[in-house]
This record gives structure tokens, C-alpha cells and sequence, in this order.
């Protein structure tokens, strides 16, 4: 389960509105709790690096993640998870995201942003032991 | 001996350590003996051909493997070694 204050929440969703009619990412830092859970504590906005097909694709530059991590540790917050936006389609994951999910025990938060307005927002955790056997498992999202 | 910076999702592997201390002259050898001391790791960086997987990043400091010599690359005692999995994805199918 996630656990994320309003305004981090909105400020995700708000993201892919206005990285509209391209994807948004951005990472979730806070800490891991027992059974499970995750609490966000602070976001980070990223670039979508995947400029030959953002309306559609997105990924993160693994230099950005590591100076998000970095700054992270200093404030005693780890990486639990990552949201993403997914213009007028579904808050789904799709074969793409597991595909391309290697940060187990992490939530992938998707919206669905309809015409520029953010619409349904899901959560998904990548369970499993390995790329084998992996999958997003839909998980509650709690608010506030 | 470097340190080398293990992300979340592979601490249960690496006895929960977010840092390990680790001996070698290179990448590679830093990377084996990495997974010597915490052989749980290994199938998560490597193929069964013994090839670092190519979703795992590793970065010196804040400079990808890839750009310089791979895991031929020269480690200093005084590096940092981060193993970063990619983050990627859409609803492209």
C-alpha cells in the first residue's frame, strides 16, 4: 500500500497535465515500512528522456536518479517508487511498464490523463523475486 | 576499497546494506567481488553468461561505465560505485 500527503498526490497528477500530450515520470522518496507499506515524503520531477516517442514512452536518466538518490540519503529518504502518466489512456500498466520494471518491492503510480485533465490515478507494486517471475500487482493508494 | 551504493530493491540480497565496501582495481573486479561477499546478488546483475544485465546501470560517481571503459574502467579507493536499474516504460505496447 502507498500512503501519500494531498498535495504530493496532486502535484504528480498535475505533472502529467501539464507535460500533456507527452508522458511525465518523476520519482517517490520516503521510507519503507513493515507489510509492505510505503510512505511518500517527497517527489521529484524528471525529465522524460524518451524523445523519439514521449507521447507514448518514457524513461529516466539514470544519472537524474542517481543525484535524486543522492539527495535523498541526505534528508534520510530512499527511493520507494515512481509515477508516470499515460495520455488518454488508461492508468493501466501496460506490457511496456513491466517489461521495462526492474525496482522490486517499489510502486509504479500511473494517471490517466484524458485531454489534459488528469483523470483515474493507480498504484502498482512490482512483486516478485526476479525478471522471471515478476509482476504489478494493483495496490491501494491512501491520500492525506 | 570502494563503496558501492545498492539500491533499495537489492538490499535483501546484500545483507540490507545500502553500502558495501569492496576491494578491485576495476569495475569488474569491484562488481565480483561484490557478489563473492553477497553471492544473492549475482543473479540479479548478470546473465547466465556471465554478462552485466542491460538494465542494470553502474555509474563512478556520477559517470556511466558505458561511456568509459566498461568494466574495464579504473576504480580509485576513493570512488563511488552506483548500481542504478533502469526506470522506463509507457503504454506503447
Amino acid at each position: 500500500m502507498l500512503r501519500i500527503g494531498h498535495a504530493h498526490y496532486e502535484a504528480l497528477r498535475r505533472h502529467g497535465e501539464e507535460t500533456y500530450p507527452h508522458e511525465c515520470c518523476g520519482v517517490l522518496l520516503g521510507r519503507m515500512e513493515e507489510a509492505g507499506r510505503r510512505v511518500v515524503t517527497s517527489i521529484a520531477r524528471c525529465q522524460n528522456t524518451r524523445e523519439d516517442s514521449p507521447q507514448n514512452r518514457y524513461q529516466i536518466d539514470p544519472r537524474e536518479l542517481i543525484r535524486i538518490q543522492r539527495e535523498g540519503r541526505e534528508r534520510q529518504e530512499d527511493i520507494i517508487g515512481f509515477y508516470h502518466s499515460h495520455p488518454d489512456h488508461a492508468a493501466r500498466w501496460s506490457p511496456t511498464d513491466l517489461a521495462e520494471a526492474h525496482w522490486f518491492g517499489c510502486s509504479y503510480v500511473i494517471t490517466s490523463v484524458e485531454k489534459g485533465k488528469a483523470a483515474a490515478t493507480n498504484s502498482f507494486e512490482l512483486a516478485g523475486r526476479d525478471e522471471q517471475d515478476k509482476q504489478l500487482v494493483s495496490e491501494p493508494i491512501e491520500v492525506g | 576499497m570502494s563503496k558501492v551504493h545498492i539500491p533499495g530493491p537489492l538490499r535483501p540480497y546484500a545483507s540490507q546494506q545500502a553500502d558495501v565496501a569492496v576491494k578491485g582495481n576495476t569495475v569488474g573486479a569491484v562488481l565480483l567481488d561484490l557478489v563473492a561477499r553477497h553471492p544473492d546478488l549475482r543473479r540479479h546483475l548478470y546473465t547466465e553468461d556471465g554478462r552485466l544485465r542491460a538494465f542494470v546501470n553502474v555509474y563512478v560517481n556520477d559517470e556511466d561505465i558505458r561511456y568509459l571503459e566498461r568494466e574495464a574502467t579504473a576504480v580509485k579507493d576513493s570512488d563511488t560505485i552506483s548500481i542504478v536499474p533502469s526506470v522506463a516504460g509507457g503504454w506503447h505496447c
